[in-house]
């Protein structure tokens, strides 16, 4: 694993890569991996790039990509696409839409699928991010699963979060509503080439003067990521809410905010395993009979079940 | 050889490229398919690839498996190109599989490249799908 590590940090692209497969296969190498590596992953600055299925998020992700390239910057970007919830396979299509960044030293592409996970990322995302990050871009970038409503869960993951709407699909303005409006940073209204973009752009305005005043206001961008314009002011904007969380102390802030949830989340996954190792075939079966036979309502039985662990 | 990944968290990663000229593919995208149903995880890269990208694709995303779809009849000038490519990165562990239309008498030429298996119009692709479990390196 040291020579793996030693690869990793001489800059070798095919060591990231093989990091990242032990990493996302939660195998014990790969958390020995990612604890040597965790104190390298401060410098990156992560964007999450989400929004509704076929919204051009690989596309725009591409053309950020490439204008951040153009700026003497270096990427990763990690695309994530949904796993088939019954054969558990997948096709990862996001690099079909990021051809021109493929002979790119610059730039590193990692497809990966969502293996089940809820709110369009994958297991071990945060690990992976890191890792990427730890390797020496200036920006990761994070492509969710296209998932409607479900994308929250980036903000916990990426500094900036990137929402990208289409004009014309009125399901957007729904989704607003369900709160995802509140986890953007920069708001984009792509394929702009499309009518009535300019009506999406003032009725998400209209939205966001209902925020309490004082709240810093996410800009509005009009691109059209397939002709690959509006990427400068996306850059820009990118940028720009980086700095605001510089000097608003909010960069700290957010890192704590994820940290927190990143702990919260894996510490009930590993409790949960561990009260599955530890009650499957026993206790667990017993419980779980006796709330079929409505003899015990599932809290007080999880109760039970907890308190036979002496977690207090 | 292994018939499945070591660990239940490891899944086969699958490239499947379309390198060359022509623009059909419906081949390609009928294996992807299957290997999903199958259970790998497959990246796909579209159309027209070059050498370059595809190897290049490979090693980013760290892949078991690399098939290979060609329609135009340039498989002999271009596979050979790719995996000079492969090797120049040192992806040298992935098993390679081709398929599309390839006449009979180029099949020894391309095993010796390195090609494991040679998939022509009417296959089962459920035959593919055994084929990578089978011989997937790992
Ligand atoms: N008209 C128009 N089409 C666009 C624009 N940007 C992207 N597209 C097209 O929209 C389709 C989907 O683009 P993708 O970038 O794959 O979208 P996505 O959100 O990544 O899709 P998923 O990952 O499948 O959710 C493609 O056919 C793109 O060419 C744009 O600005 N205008
Ligand atoms: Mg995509």
């Amino acid at each position: 694993m040291s020579e793996l590590i030693d690869r990793f940090l001489n800059g070798e692209r095919r060591a990231l890569a093989r990091v990242i497969t032990r990493v996302e296969a939660e195998s014990e190498e790969g958390r020995e991996l990612v604890r040597a590596l965790y104190s390298r992953t401060e410098a990156a600055h992560t964007v999450g790039i989400t929004g509704s299925a076929g919204s051009g998020k690989s596309t725009l992700t591409g053309g950020l990509a490439k204008e951040l390239r153009a700026r003497g910057k270096t990427v990763g970007i990690i695309a994530v696409d949904p796993s088939s919830p019954f054969t558990k396979g997948a096709i990862l299509g996001d690099r079909i839409r990021m051809q021109d960044l493929a002979l790119d030293p610059g730039v590193y592409v990692r497809s990966m699928a969502g293996r089940g996970a809820l709110g369009g990322l994958a297991p071990a995302i945060n690990d992976v991010v890191a890792v990427v990050a730890a390797f020496g871009f200036d920006y990761v970038l994070i492509e969710t699963v296209g998932a409607g409503q479900d994308e929250v869960e980036i903000a916990g993951t990426a500094l900036t979060t990137v929402l990208v709407n289409n004009p014309g699909t009125g399901d957007d303005i729904q989704a607003m509503k369900a709160g995802i409006l509140e986890i953007a940073d920069v708001l984009v209204v792509n394929k702009a080439d499309l009518p009535g973009a300019d009506t999406l752009a003032s009725q998400l305005r209209a939205l966001l003067s209902l925020s309490p005043a004082g709240e810093r206001r996410p800009p509005i961008l009009k691109t059209i990521a397939a002709k690959d314009e509006g990427m400068v002011e996306l850059a820009d904007a990118v940028d720009e809410h980086r700095q605001f969380l510089r000097e608003s102390g909010g960069e700290r802030k957010r890192r704590e905010t994820n940290a927190r949830h990143q702990l919260l989340a894996t510490a009930q996954a590993i409790l949960l395993e561990k009260i599955r190792q530890r009650t499957e075939g026993g206790n667990l079966e017993s419980l779980v009979a006796r709330i079929a036979d409505r003899e015990l309502d599932p809290h007080t039985a999880a109760e039970e079940l907890i308190a036979t662990l002496n977690l207090g | 050889m292994a018939a499945a990944p070591s660990s239940s968290n490891e899944k086969i990663r699958v490239l499947i490229a379309k390198p060359g000229l022509d623009g059909h593919d419906r081949g390609a995208k009928v294996v992807a398919r299957a290997l999903r149903d199958g259970g790998c995880e497959v990246i796909y890269t579209g159309i027209r690839q070059t050498p370059e990208m595809i190897a290049e694709a490979a090693l980013q995303e760290d892949v078991d498996v690399v098939g290979l779809s060609i329609l135009s009849g340039a498989h002999l000038e271009l596979f050979p190109r790719i995996v000079d490519e492969l090797k120049k990165r040192d992806v040298d562990d992935v098993l390679l599989f081709c398929g599309g239309i390839i006449p009979e008498e180029d099949t020894a030429a391309l095993n010796d490249l390195g090609f494991a298996a040679i998939f022509r119009p009417g296959t089962n692709t459920g035959d593919i799908v055994q084929f990578v479990y089978d011989n997937v390196k790992r």
